[in-house]
């Protein structure tokens, strides 16, 4: 080995310091460390397996009148919904059909979901203002009223893993790349590609655009 | 001398405005029925000869009184309530790919919050080392950088599954926006707090009434999300998020929470309501993919559409936008025959990641029918598909992402009709 590459080696290494120095996340010092106490009154999130669910307990018959008093006008006395509001009960079946209802009972996949849901926005316009008791109330109601759980179930943390529901095995990852590969092409048709054209439906014929007469349907 | 010019002029666009559907018979006729001869040659119009208003008239500049249709507009039999409601960008009103910032749509889901900018604060905690709030003051300390993305709404075009239904490139593609975000990298602000190994989600949640929560996966946390507190230079709107929203370049809107209070690190997904029971795509078995984040390639001719029909025949430069939630846009074509024949649209203007193109295709219309299309490619190969071929794998029941080939139907008179093509 020679004299040169001797030296140059640990030069080589010297060298590199700095760029390796870089590679380490800078830390500007800028936030201030969140305590406990902070962190407690924002940490509103549960997940399906009942991490994040509150100290607390709400049984269907408290939650009939929170629900009564809180939720009916919009939703339905039996969760059927008021107008243009959100559905909660029934739509069993009716998934794969030409008019799927989807509600708590035939779509929410996890109790998680409702729960997180109405802890954090629900009443519409009196969001986070439930006690823990009647949050775990009132959605043990609606559980009942698409019949998961018994008039006499009350939901805690202790009961949370006994709710089953019926939907959900209901959901899969994003497949498109692969169900949906023949979208994928380098040389798309651009010559005689298709048969005749027909117009085959018109807009102006629905008649909901704005400013026209309009009449109810699509999405929420 | 100004007032009664003006009621003049008032006058005048009243009449436009009541004739604006009528005007495309009469190509050509419409400008001898429409213009005030004394303004132009050889006349000079009093705004030439008098002064006009000084400086400082509206601190804050906003557009001319003459372009007061172009605003966004909503659907009102869409939603129970307009708190939990959308408005829809007027995309046949707009040329080039940056959307104005009062003109970005809007939906939100516990209305507009009003968020004191000395009062905000971003919270990052959950599996990190050292959890942190950021004021406002801290985060605009931050390194930051400039992008430029379009931010789609997964329910974009979703009343249109079942067939034409709207008619307007506003309604029927208006849940889009393309403007400048200047804010901080999210890997940035991950690693002052310092991540877990066993990081591999972030939920991201609102501070307003609907307290918006998602997952998102951390390596696209890591890779180019950002903590924005400005679009297309001035500070967010209230109605985008101020002061501070996330950015997810090329995914779905709802997953860029605004007015973004917490960020939250955890070991696998939330599974929150607006990532279950909304946001998942109902297919035709009754099963549902889930997290499908990215916005597929899609384009739309805006001009011309139902909104903004022909109004002479001869040279003519339909113009429309295009983009793709995979990268960049690399070719548009435009076919005059509902899809039997295609062109290669000219791009004008800057190609960026993740953001709006602006396409032209110049013709000659001699006033015969035609259907008027696009079709959106993307660096990766994706190829916009026809609506008959995205229904044939999901059915038309899924709400959320449909990027389908859109069909303008232009009429003898110069009016255009959304259609469905069979």
């Amino acid at each position: 080995m020679s004299k040169w590459v001797r030296l140059a080696l640990p030069v080589a290494l010297l060298l590199a310091m700095p760029a390796l120095a870089q590679n380490k996340p800078r830390n500007y010092g800028i936030g201030h460390a969140a305590t406990p106490a902070e962190i407690a009154g924002w940490d509103i999130d549960i997940r399906p397996d009942g991490q994040g669910a509150p100290p607390g307990h709400g049984s269907v018959k408290d939650g009939e009148k929170v629900y009564m008093d809180k939720c009916a006008a919009c939703h339905g006395e039996f969760g059927e919904s008021a107008g243009r509001w959100p559905q909660l009960a029934q739509g069993k079946g009716t998934l794969a059909s030409g008019n799927p209802v989807k509600t708590v009972g035939s779509y929410f996949p996890y109790l998680s979901s409702v729960f997180d849901y109405v802890r954090r926005a629900m009443p519409f316009g009196d969001a986070q203002s439930l006690s823990n008791d009647e949050l775990y109330a009132v959605v043990a109601y609606v559980l009942n009223l698409n019949d998961i759980v018994d008039d006499k179930f009350v939901l805690s943390k202790e009961t949370w893993s006994q709710v089953k529901m019926p939907n959900a095995n209901g959901f899969y990852d994003d497949d498109r790349e692969k169900a949906e590969k023949a979208f994928w092409n380098a040389n798309p048709c651009m010559k005689d590609c298709r048969g005749p054209v027909q117009i085959t439906g018109h807009a102006a014929a629905v008649d909901v655009t704005p400013d026209d007469k309009a009449k109810k349907g699509g999405v929420e | 001398m100004t007032e009664p010019t003006d009621r003049t002029k008032a006058s005048r666009r009243c009449f436009l405005s009541m004739t604006a559907g009528l005007a495309a018979a009469g190509a050509g006729v419409r400008a001898a029925l429409a213009d005030n001869a004394k303004n132009l040659p050889p006349n000079v119009p009093d705004w030439t000869r008098s002064l006009g208003a000084g400086v400082g008239t509206t601190p804050y500049g906003v557009p001319s009184k003459y372009e007061k249709d172009v605003i966004r507009r909503t659907v009102p039999w869409l939603t129970a309530t307009p708190e939990s409601s959308v408005a829809f960008t007027p995309l046949h009103e707009l040329d080039g790919i940056i959307t104005p910032n009062g003109l970005c749509f809007e939906r939100h889901h516990g209305g507009i919050a009003e968020i004191d900018p000395h009062d905000y604060r971003l919270m990052l905690h959950g599996l990190v080392d050292k959890p942190l709030i950021f004021a406002l003051e801290d985060i605009k300390r931050l390194p930051r950088v400039n992008k430029i993305y379009f931010l789609e709404c997964a329910a974009n075009s979703g009343m249109e599954w079942r067939g034409a239904q709207l008619n307007g490139c506003q309604y029927t593609h208006g849940m889009v926006h393309c403007v400048q975000y200047t804010g901080v990298p999210l890997k940035l602000l991950l690693e002052q707090a310092g991540l877990k190994p066993n990081a591999k989600w972030i939920l991201a949640e609102g501070g307003d009434a609907a307290a918006m929560d998602r997952s998102i996966p951390l390596d696209k946390a890591l890779d180019d999300c950002l903590i924005a507190y400005r679009m297309n230079g001035e500070m967010l709107r209230p109605e985008q998020g101020y002061p501070v929203r996330l950015v997810v370049p090329g995914w779905q809107g709802n997953v860029w929470v605004k007015w973004l209070r917490r960020l939250k690190v955890g070991d696998q997904p939330w599974y929150t309501r607006e990532e279950t029971s909304k946001y998942t795509d109902l297919l035709a078995d009754g099963r549902a993919r889930k997290f499908t984040y990215v916005m597929d390639a899609k384009s739309v001719i805006t001009s011309p559409s139902p909104q903004a029909p022909l109004k002479q025949k001869g040279f003519t430069v339909i113009s429309g936008l295009a983009w793709s939630g995979r990268g960049k846009v690399k070719r548009v074509d435009v076919s005059l025959d509902g899809g039997r024949n295609w062109r290669t649209a000219r791009i004008d203007g800057p190609v960026f990641d993740k953001a709006c193109v602006r396409f032209y295709a110049e013709i000659d219309w001699n006033g015969e029918p035609l259907l008027l299309q696009s079709r959106a490619m993307d660096e990766t190969g994706y190829v916009q598909p026809t609506k008959e071929s995205l229904r044939k794998i999901r059915g038309v029941n899924s709400i959320y992402h449909n990027n389908g080939i859109q069909t303008w139907s232009l009429k003898a008179d110069g009016e255009v009709e959304n259609v469905e093509v069979g």
